[in-house]
């Protein structure tokens, strides 16, 4: 491939006796999105941080647009958008007034900077609330706004951290068509993510990180055939769990499992549908009849729980958000 | 891996001064907005140094007001040129209170990835204090005018005093940054920092004649800088005898900023969240 937009080699980094990475390697290719997910505390946000020059590694190199991160920070600030946690926009200005101070701080004209805004509010469809102050606006706008002001300086590469965590189901999707809107102007995006359907949605390839290595790569249907693709799970009561896990054993190669959330008993769906029908004919056969039973996508749990052997924990840590708070119990 | 392979980068993007002059107005406008459109802000601004003038000169000014050293000399003349001094110390908290709350809001981050000067966000919100402090001192003047307050030298020396007043809390705006930036909490950064500027400035020639206060305490209270401010200001203003209050004034002004303003950039630059 030609050369990657984005390359981090070996990258470590601590906090204390907490090691944040224990050198990750990654390269970007131009004009791709790039989904990077884990779990909370897994490294996500730290290697995010450091390419966007926002943390400094203790080793390793990286190279954003060509630039070293560590050597010539202002050269790839001026090269990058970032966009973190939190929606990080000023409640007391408008939102146009936002982005024009944004634009300004980049050196724009002040004409050209108000055209920008104008330009960028349309894309966001915010044009209506422009002149009101940030405080007014709703989670989704706030988030519309910050992904609009990581974009004034007409980015190479766009890192978003968690750009979707914390707010409803349908911001969440508008966020998704703006975010590939926006790639489809050949800027490449990393992101990060906890949730495998965001990563599955948006990007070209994922990179599963976990304790700060990444532990997979490749895109959503490879890290699915991974897994070994769709999952039947059937809901029973505790005390029928056992009976049902040794009825369907001859059906699965693989030992069903149970999930440790819900309590379902889950096996792999090679044969999809059909491995459905075979459980329910099972199940029937033996006279226990499950609460639910469905054919599902595999999950980030699924993936992890393959890949690792444990599941993504989604403990919510809502403001120690450097992911520096590898607080996760085993 | 055609990356490693390159010579990397070794010239590092400069940043020059009119860039950093640049994006210091810019930030200083937005700093400027956020108080003109928070009022509470400037309301509490306000409020506390009026407070402290009435109350000072209303409820102890008769009893401190026999103890003031010179003939004919009315309280309200010692009080003023000392509560603009102490006015422009407590305003400097608000420094760090505005840094640490773009902290939390992750606003530095945004402004971190942004390449801009590196002094800029922090000279940003000191030079924004500044204008708020330079407004209340106006209005503290004005206020004193109505108490009886009279200027005793001329206009000139009277702006000289307001200005070395208001540097001086430029001045402690950038050790207010440095403590908010090391504690990264706007609760904590304020209760530290009133603990750091109590005893400066009550122990101080601001509201009492030093002359009054038992030796051990007289020996502190006569060479810290805020009686050597309050001295210098009072000359400028009243007395029209700066002696050598004036020099030294300036002398802890300049130390205060050599220490602090690179202090606080390089903390600003290693700010890890």
């Amino acid at each position: 491939m030609a050369e990657p937009i984005v390359a981090a080699d070996d990258i470590k980094k601590c906090f204390g006796k907490i090691e944040a990475l224990v050198g990750v390697s990654l390269e970007i290719e131009k004009g791709i999105i790039y989904g990077l997910l884990g779990p909370n505390g897994a490294g996500k946000t730290t290697l995010i941080r450091i390419l966007s020059t926002l943390l400094k590694p203790d080793s390793g190199t990286a190279r954003v647009a060509g630039i070293d991160v560590v050597a010539d920070p202002p050269g790839v600030r001026a090269r990058i958008g970032f966009g973190g946690q939190y929606a990080a926009v000023d409640e007391f200005l408008t939102g146009r007034e936002n982005l024009v101070m944004v634009g300004e701080l980049f050196n724009l004209p002040s004409g050209e900077a108000k055209r920008r805004a104008d330009e960028l509010l349309e894309r966001i469809t915010l044009t209506d609330a422009a002149d009101r102050q940030v405080k007014t606006y709703s989670g989704g706008m706030r988030r519309r706004l910050d992904l609009a002001a990581s974009l004034v300086g007409r980015p190479e590469v766009l890192f978003l951290d968690e750009p979707t965590t914390g707010i409803d189901p349908k911001s969440r999707i508008d966020l998704w068509d703006l975010i590939t809107d926006v790639v489809d102007a050949g800027t490449t995006l990393l992101l990060t993510t906890q949730y495998l359907d965001e990563a599955d949605y948006l990007a070209d390839r994922i990179g599963v990180i976990d304790y700060g290595r990444l532990i997979a790569e490749g895109t959503a249907s490879e890290l699915k055939a991974l897994v070994g693709g769709e999952v039947v799970e059937i809901a029973v009561p505790e005390e029928q769990r056992p009976a049902v896990v040794e009825a369907i054993q001859p059906i699965t190669t693989e030992e069903p499992h149970i999930d440790e959330r819900t309590g379902n008993v889950c096996i792999p769906a090679p044969k999809g549908v059909a491995t459905l029908v075979d459980a329910v004919r099972v199940l029937d056969g033996i006279g226990i009849e499950p609460h639910d039973i469905a054919l599902r996508e595999p999950t980030l749990d699924d993936v992890f729980l393959n890949l690792t052997g444990h599941i993504a924990e989604d403990e919510t840590v809502p403001r120690s958000r450097r992911g520096r708070g590898r607080s996760r119990q085993r | 891996m055609t990356a490693t392979a390159e010579v990397p980068t070794k010239r590092r993007t400069h940043i020059g001064l009119a860039q950093s002059l640049r994006n210091t107005a810019v930030l200083v406008r937005r700093n400027v907005l956020r108080n003109v459109r928070l009022p509470q802000l400037l309301l509490f601004a306000t409020v506390q140094p009026v407070m402290f003038l009435l109350l000072f000169n209303f409820v102890f000014g008769g009893a401190i007001g026999m103890a003031v050293p010179v003939p004919g000399f009315d309280y309200i003349d010692w009080l003023l040129p000392g509560i603009l001094v102490q006015t422009a110390v407590f305003g400097s908290t608000a420094t760090a209170l505005g840094l640490t709350e773009d902290l939390q809001n992750g606003v530095i981050d945004r402004f971190r990835s942004l390449p801009i000067a590196r002094s800029a966000v922090l000279s940003g919100r000191t030079i924004a204090d500044l204008l708020r402090s330079t407004f209340v001192a106006v209005l503290m003047l004005f206020v004193g005018y109505l108490l009886g307050f009279r200027i005793g030298t001329d206009l000139g020396s009277a702006v000289l005093g307001l200005a070395l007043a208001l540097l001086f809390g430029f001045a402690m705006s950038w050790l207010a940054a440095s403590v908010g930036l090391a504690v990264k909490n706007p609760e904590a950064a304020q209760s530290a920092l009133f603990l750091l500027i109590f005893p400066f400035v009550f122990a101080s020639s601001v509201f009492v004649p030093t002359g009054t206060m038992p030796d051990w305490l007289q020996v502190f209270a006569d060479h810290q800088p805020v009686t050597i401010l309050a001295n210098a200001v009072r000359g400028l203003m009243v007395t029209g005898d700066v002696g050598s209050y004036g020099w030294r004034a300036l002398l802890w002004i300049a130390a205060i900023l050599v220490v602090f303003f690179p202090l606080t950039v390089r903390q600003y630059r290693r700010i890890v969240g």
